[in-house]
């Protein structure tokens, strides 16, 4: 079983952002970056199927020069080898899908598995892009993954509770949050992940053209909530409720 | 003429209320533009849903019906909207936010080279608006294709109410394709609580509940305003409560009359899916947690001590 597992540079979530004053985007210069919580659940689901029906995981990152880093945590993780397709500046869920419809095509794999949303731009949208690009079905928002020969049954966690499809082989799928609890790399495996094969394209080799289909205009921060008045026990919060809120 | 097309999200022979707030940004988008505003229900048997939406006064509602389109699967609805899309000549076709739109709308949008937009939450005229970063950015985007694809944030918009006007209603023939999914199974979360994106109240619990059997304080003080029960990732990702009640930036997002957050610290993937709340209550005994910066009202204390004097409070209140 060969899997491809995405990887992307985010800023770390747990980090406040802060929007530049002209609205250009987000002031990167004191922002630590990461790889996006839900690839790294990809990863690790991808080394899990490794472990238990043998084949190769092939970590691909699409982005800047930087976001090697991202790739080689990938490889630290366990993944036997990396793809970065070195791109410079804005891209759209699009573009990456394409970028990534590429890459599939080069290496035909029998599972992508992507997380379900970067958690940067919020998109939730390339692991939907790239099965239609190759007309392969898809498994969004995994919970749980068991594999067979030529299928893949698949829960997925949506509204109303989990749905459970079967999928042929290949295919696409994308992590949800509870799909695994992903490994920290071992220091010894951080050091080997240095040595493992790293593959590097530009986008024109790959025959992709980098226009994107939305192109963000402005940035802004969003209206705050004023909160901040405190009650002291449960009757001075029932009267509020009743004679500020007027919701009861 | 061109088309707005909307997508119905139905469950249980009824449509979504989310469906219904969508549909009132539908309406000013194609009034904006100048284009019909069609509907398109997508079903084994819809006709009593096509029914029910008639008094909305919408140009058109197109119907496909067939026995293979009972479940929403990506591939088969994806198809089915990308063709009735080309048939009306849609302009801009969305559907509400929600795990069944964002599954399929990517598709449809690849199916016709369109831009997809997520979560819209506005349009300026020009362009849409949306939120990033766990909604501390809001972002301006243009659309650089002919189409626009989309899923529309039902929290941002007030739910559509009949015109009285009615409308038109066409069965369209759409052969379904061979897929490479099957659907095998739904297991529903029971619950006789309405759903926490269509509650007027809705009560959620994080890590400060400490466990499953703790949640039934957060039932009780729900079943008093007849509301939803939400949580926080923390509690699910705990197991003490499932995936299907998760409110955040990678959970539901709800903008009920009063949501009370119990035993929630407020981490902004959090605060995500419930900062659009008319009212926000927070109960912690940690002063300093984030929630309360954003709740308009706040009360540090032990959630085990004053939910229940509170439901003992309301139970008289609300008498």
């Amino acid at each position: 079983m060969k899997i491809l597992a995405t990887v992307k540079r985010v800023t770390d979530p747990d980090m406040k952002i802060e929007i530049k004053e002209d609205g250009s985007g987000i002031d990167l210069s004191s922002i630590s970056f990461k790889v996006n919580p839900f690839d790294e659940i990809a990863v690790e689901e991808s080394l899990k199927i490794k472990e238990s029906h043998g084949g190769e995981v092939v970590v691909v990152g699409v982005g800047s020069r930087d976001a090697q880093t991202e790739i080689r945590y990938g490889l630290s993780m366990g993944a036997d080898r990396g793809i970065h397709v070195q791109t410079e500046g804005y891209m759209d869920s699009d573009v990456v899908a394409r970028i990534l419809t590429s890459v599939v095509e080069k290496e035909q794999p029998d599972l992508v598995l992507l997380g379900k949303q970067a958690v940067d731009d919020d998109n939730n949208q390339v692991a939907q892009l790239l099965a239609e690009y190759l007309d392969w079905g898809q498994a969004c928002f995994a919970s749980k993954i068991e594999i067979t020969d030529s299928t893949a049954r698949v829960e997925r966690e949506v509204d109303g509770g989990i749905e459970v499809i079967e999928m042929d082989l290949p295919g696409i799928v994308s992590a949800d949050l509870r799909l695994n609890e992903p490994r920290y790399p071992a220091l010894p495996d951080v050091m080997k992940a240095n040595r493992k094969e790293l593959k590097i394209y530009n986008p024109p080799e790959l025959g992709v053209e980098m226009h994107p289909k939305i192109v963000i205009k402005k940035m802004t921060e969003p209206p705050r909530r004023q909160g901040g008045h405190m009650v002291p026990d449960v009757p001075a919060l029932i009267r509020w409720l009743k004679e500020e809120a007027k919701v009861i | 003429m061109s088309s707005v097309l909307l997508v119905v999200e139905h469950r249980n022979g009824k449509t979504k209320t989310a469906t219904l707030n969508a549909l009132t940004f539908a309406e000013q988008y194609a009034e904006k533009c100048r284009a019909k505003l069609c509907l398109l229900i997508i079903g084994k048997e819809v006709k009593d849903i096509a029914e029910s939406l008639r008094p909305f006064g919408v140009d058109m509602i197109y119907l496909v019906e067939d026995k293979s389109l009972e479940n929403c699967m990506a591939e088969t609805w994806g198809h089915v909207i990308a063709e009735v899309a080309k048939q009306c000549d849609a302009i801009f076709i969305g559907m509400n936010s929600g795990t069944t739109g964002r599954n399929l709308m990517p598709r449809v949008a690849a199916k016709l080279g369109a831009g997809m937009i997520t979560d819209l939450i506005d349009f300026d005229g020009e362009y849409f608006i949306r939120e990033m970063w766990a909604g501390n950015a809001q972002v301006t985007l243009a659309v650089e294709t002919p189409i626009t694809v989309a899923t529309i944030q039902g929290t941002a918009f007030a739910t559509a109410q009949p015109s009285g006007e009615e409308s038109l209603i066409t069965l369209l023939e759409i052969p379904v394709p061979e897929t490479k999914t099957r659907f095998l199974e739904m297991k529903e979360t029971r619950s006789d609580r309405p759903d926490s994106t269509e509650a007027r109240v809705v009560v959620s619990g994080g890590r400060g509940m400490k466990g499953p059997e703790n949640f039934k304080l957060v039932e009780e003080l729900t079943d008093l305003f007849g509301g939803a029960v939400g949580a926080s990732r923390a509690a699910v990702d705990a197991g003490w409560i499932s995936n299907d009640f998760q409110v955040g930036q990678t959970g539901k997002n709800v903008a009920p009359d009063l949501y009370v957050a119990i035993g929630i610290s407020g981490a902004i993937q959090h605060l995500a899916g419930m900062k659009n709340s008319k009212v926000i209550v927070a109960i912690n005994k940690d002063e300093d947690a984030p929630i309360f910066e954003v709740a308009d009202v706040g009360l540090v204390a032990d959630l085990f001590k004053t939910v229940p004097e509170l439901v003992e409070s309301l139970k008289n209140e609300l008498k």
